[in-house]
């Protein structure tokens, strides 16, 4: 069970359900995914995009309706989760409320066979890790939500698993709490080393924990990278405005040339990069609001006034208002006023633009 | 290994279906068989019947003197459902919105007619019954099925009120409404589902309920199953297919209630455990 | 300014006020008809027709037609008891998710339950009678020849009490197995739990208060079984319950002292096997069933 592994991989793993309508719904949609020792991979997507449901199926809570699932060369889609030797943090922990904290931590270590002796040893290791120390003896009922997590992280690790699996396990913290943890599984990882794969909906998340992420939507990858790539070169429309690309104006090309293409629209003309294969002359382009600056140097340059602006401390979420009406959503310093009517301008690089499919 | 392990489950899982099956087809076959038996002009020993008549409905009636013994049901049934409403309603709404002095010892005194078995209970009561000169009569059967009746609508009841969101009543008085018409615009609406529903079970359980009616009631205060408990008692000397014949009026009568209850409220209602609860797939 | 204190009182005030107005009427109604008769048996059994104060639970005690009923009883309730529960753990656990499967056995089961045992009993006069059904199947397979004795007698009543009270405990024990929350036992599962670890450590721990209570309630109504004992048992001999022996000596004797101290001793003897089984609960967990966030 505590074997190290080289790769785990899905190959086309399809998961159907019948909606109430009795059509068939695709959960999950031929994903193919590999992930190496050590890694630490985040599923990304907003809800109902398949990431719970893949994460279910890689431990076996969820039977396939297609494809495989392979550690190295041993095939393990067949193979009740009893006997794959995953750990699992769930959404809402799932500790057992009838058992101490030690009772929970110690349990997959009782299944396994593990000698009382060795036992105590790796509950001492392990609660040193996590910082629960002191805690052994009480009920989950009695600790509080951050106490609770760092129990059901301690449960799924202590087994020394090589894979470790965990399903959003801070969307039920505050926002504090959030942060703290988060450093928390970075540190964990840092220093056991496991290979895990993380679900979350937060792109912060995922960022900041991840060595590559996983784009999913609707049960299908949208692209999987690294987090800077994905940060700064999203491989589709979906994916940027997940990633907080959230000014997608609809142009129309008047020149191409390589990567680099002229969009045209709404009394603007700006220099963008291509991401993604064009069809046709209607696009859409995705600029961050972090990445449009005041100042008239550079080559697209835009007029508009400052609207509706929302201080943030060290600088200001703010809508830039246009003739023609279009709403630009900018971060800029916070000592601007509203109602100021500035130059701004946008690197042609951060620039994207995308092919507009019909009904975008 | 695997393998083994999964002959073994479905082999477990296959037993479990089976004793259920066992179970339902029995139980089937036992009410096929007396509803056959109802109809039936001569029946010795073989598969089916020799003929079919209607005879024997008509002769039960006339001989256990159905139509008294149905009104006689109807009457103890209506008048417990009433009162029942009438006097746990309120209780109900006292157990779900208030706290007060001794709430604890009020909710035991609630589930202990439920818990305790009617026989337990009914042979004091009878004797207090027959000491007050109220045995055999019909107030003294109403009375009886009261006891149990009325704890099980509190019951039944309370959640149902909790469900309601006491934010509602907070609001209304906010906006100016008293007591009484809180209670007629906005309580009794919300209240009328719930109430229709432990009606029902209440009127179900009513008409099966065998032994407190059996305890208290005279000749002309029997309630249907009472009835038809003394017709299959003097089975020897009544023919078998008229008795048959009234349990499948019992039957008959008891199922048109059941079925409907059921419209409105869950089967696990009517042991008397209401609770909401979270499941998943 | 004289407004504000009307204001103030129109207020509801908490305290026994209204609450106590709503809930009297009930209360009084159980208190009368309820607690009272029972008081009155309890002082009755002591005031008996002849003798000493202690006279009829004597005679209670001394006469083997009255003392034995508690072991024909006994052996009728504890069994039943057992064996109801017994089938109802895995079957509802076989059903623990919502499926057609659980509806339709929950709705079915209800039916038998809901009939009584009345019903049952002529049902089976009828069915598992010498000449019914059963008994005939059974020849046509070549199972059993001789005559089949189902009915009054000790089975007849056994099978009554199976058929009105296992649905009870299913559905009971049903409740409160959908009380628990099935992630846990993925959580076990992924920890290298198989599905008879997961029961083990899980949902036999977690169920057993709520096996506790459905033992209790499937007992007591199991040991004051009256109509089957008469219809499809033998009332004077094999099957002669405590039930039976309260009833005869109201309705027959004419004995009211009697019948009531009867009546407490049943009372009093199903209440020492619920405190027994609640006893041994205390040694289980009693808290909530879900494993979440605090």
């Amino acid at each position: 069970m505590s074997d190290q592994f080289s790769e785990l991989r899905l190959d086309q793993v399809s998961r159907h359900f019948h909606s109430t309508a009795g059509a068939s719904v695709a959960a999950l949609d031929e994903l193919t995914i590999s992930i190496r020792r050590g890694e630490f991979v985040a599923l990304l997507g907003p809800s109902g995009c398949g990431k719970t449901t893949a994460l279910n199926c890689v431990a076996g809570l969820l039977p396939l309706s297609g494809g495989s699932i392979w550690l190295d060369d041993r095939r393990i889609d067949v193979l009740p989760p009893e006997r794959r030797g995953f750990g699992m943090v769930f959404q809402n922990y799932a500790l057992f409320p009838h058992m101490t904290v030690s009772g929970n931590v110690a349990f997959g270590l009782r299944m396994q066979g593990v000698s009382r002796a060795q036992i105590s040893q790796r509950l001492a290791k392990v609660f040193a890790l996590v910082q629960l120390e002191g805690h052994e003896h009480k009920l989950p009922g009695q600790l509080s939500g951050g106490q609770q997590q760092r129990v059901a992280i301690a449960r799924a690790i202590v087994i020394e698993p090589p894979l470790l699996l965990m399903d959003e396990p801070l969307s039920n913290l505050d926002a504090k709490l959030r942060l703290e943890m988060r450093s928390e599984i970075r540190r964990i990882h840092r220093e056991l080393g496991q290979a895990t794969i993380y679900v979350t909906h937060d792109q912060d998340e995922a960022l900041s924990l991840a060595d590559r992420i996983v784009v999913l939507k609707d049960g299908a990858v949208q692209q999987i990278a690294t987090p800077q790539q994905i940060y700064a070169e999203p491989a589709n429309l979906h994916v940027a405005r997940f990633m907080g690309y959230r000014n997608v104006i609809p142009l129309e090309v008047e020149a191409v040339d390589g990567d680099r293409v002229i969009v045209t629209g709404m009394k603007l003309r700006l220099h963008g990069t291509v991401k993604q294969p064009l069809k046709g002359r209607q696009v859409l382009a995705a600029i961050r609001p972090e990445e449009i600056s005041i100042g008239q140097g550079g080559t697209n340059v835009i007029e508009g006034r400052v609207d509706n602006f929302e201080y943030c401390g060290r600088d200001a979420l703010v809508d830039i208002l246009m003739d023609s009406g279009l709403t630009l959503h900018a971060r800029l310093p916070a000592g601007i006023t509203s109602g100021q009517p500035l130059h701004f301008s946008i690197p042609p690089e951060r620039v994207l633009v995308y092919p507009r499919e019909d009904g975008a | 290994m695997g393998e083994g392990h999964r002959w073994l489950y479905r082999a477990w899982s296959g037993s479990l279906i089976g004793i259920v099956l066992i179970f339902v087809i029995n139980v089937a076959l036992m009410v096929a068989a007396v509803a056959t038996n109802s109809v039936a002009s001569r029946w010795l020993g073989t598969w089916l019947p020799d003929g079919y008549t209607t005879q024997w409905y008509v002769a039960a009636w006339k001989e256990f003197q159905l139509g008294d013994v149905l009104w006689v049901t109807i009457e103890v049934v209506l008048a417990v459902v009433a009162l029942s409403i009438l006097l746990g309603v309120p209780a109900a709404y006292a157990l779900a919105r208030k706290e007060f002095p001794g709430k604890r010892l009020v909710i035991l005194l609630f589930l202990l007619p439920l818990i305790i078995p009617p026989i337990t209970y009914g042979i004091p009561f009878a004797t207090v019954m027959y000491r007050i000169n109220l045995a055999g009569t019909l107030p003294g059967v109403i009375l009886a099925n009261l006891v149990p009746a009325l704890p099980f609508m509190v019951l039944v009841m309370t959640p149902f009120i909790e469900q309601i969101d006491p934010n509602l009543e907070a609001a209304a008085r906010v906006f100016g409404a008293g007591t009484v018409r809180i209670f007629w615009y906005v309580l009794a609406p919300l209240l009328l589902p719930g109430i229709l529903a432990a009606s029902l079970l209440v009127l179900v359980r009513t008409i099966a309920m065998f032994e407190l009616t059996f305890l208290t009631a005279g000749p002309d205060s029997q309630t249907l199953v009472v009835a038809l408990y003394y017709a299959v008692f003097a089975a020897g000397v009544r023919a078998p297919q008229s008795v048959d014949a009234m349990a499948i009026i019992y039957m008959v009568v008891t199922l048109v209630w059941l079925l409907l209850a059921l419209r409105f409220v869950n089967p696990t209602q009517l042991v008397s455990r209401v609770r909401e609860h979270p499941q998943e797939a | 300014m004289s407004a504000t204190p009307q204001r103030l009182a129109a207020l509801p005030r908490p305290g026994l006020g209204t609450a106590g107005l709503l809930v009297a009427p009930a209360v009084l109604l159980l208190l009368l008809l309820f607690v009272y008769p029972f008081v009155y048996g309890f002082v009755l059994s002591f005031a008996p027709i002849e003798g000493d104060w202690l006279s009829n639970y004597h005679k209670f005690f001394s006469q083997s037609r009255l003392w034995r009923t508690l072991p024909t009883t006994l052996e009728l309730a504890l069994p039943v008891t057992l064996i109801n529960v017994g089938f109802a753990i895995p079957i509802a656990l076989r059903l623990r998710r919502k499926s057609t499967y659980q509806r339709w056995l929950t709705t079915l089961l209800v039916i038998p339950m809901t009939l009584g045992t009345v019903l049952i009993a002529e049902g089976m006069l009828t069915y598992f009678g010498p000449k019914g059904w059963l008994a005939e199947v059974l020849q046509f397979l070549h199972v059993y020849d001789g005559p089949i004795r189902l009915t009054h007698n000790y089975w007849g009543v056994l099978i009554s009490l199976i058929i009105s009270g296992f649905p009870f405990a299913f559905l009971l024990i049903l409740s409160y197995v959908t009380g628990i929350d099935p992630q846990l036992a993925r959580a076990a599962a992924t920890l290298g739990a198989n599905p008879w670890n997961q029961f083990r450590y899980i949902y036999l721990p977690l169920l057993a208060p709520g096996l506790a209570i459905t033992f209790c309630l499937a007992f007591v109504q199991a040991f004051s079984v009256f109509p089957s004992a008469v219809l499809v048992g033998a009332p004077s001999g094999s099957t002669h319950v405590i039930s039976i022996a309260a009833y005869e000596a109201a309705f027959e004797d004419y004995d009211y002292p009697l019948a009531s101290t009867v009546a407490m001793i049943m009372g009093f003897a199903q209440l020492i096997v619920v405190a027994a089984v609640l006893g041994t609960r205390r040694a289980f967990y009693r808290g909530p069933t879900a494993g979440g966030k605090g």
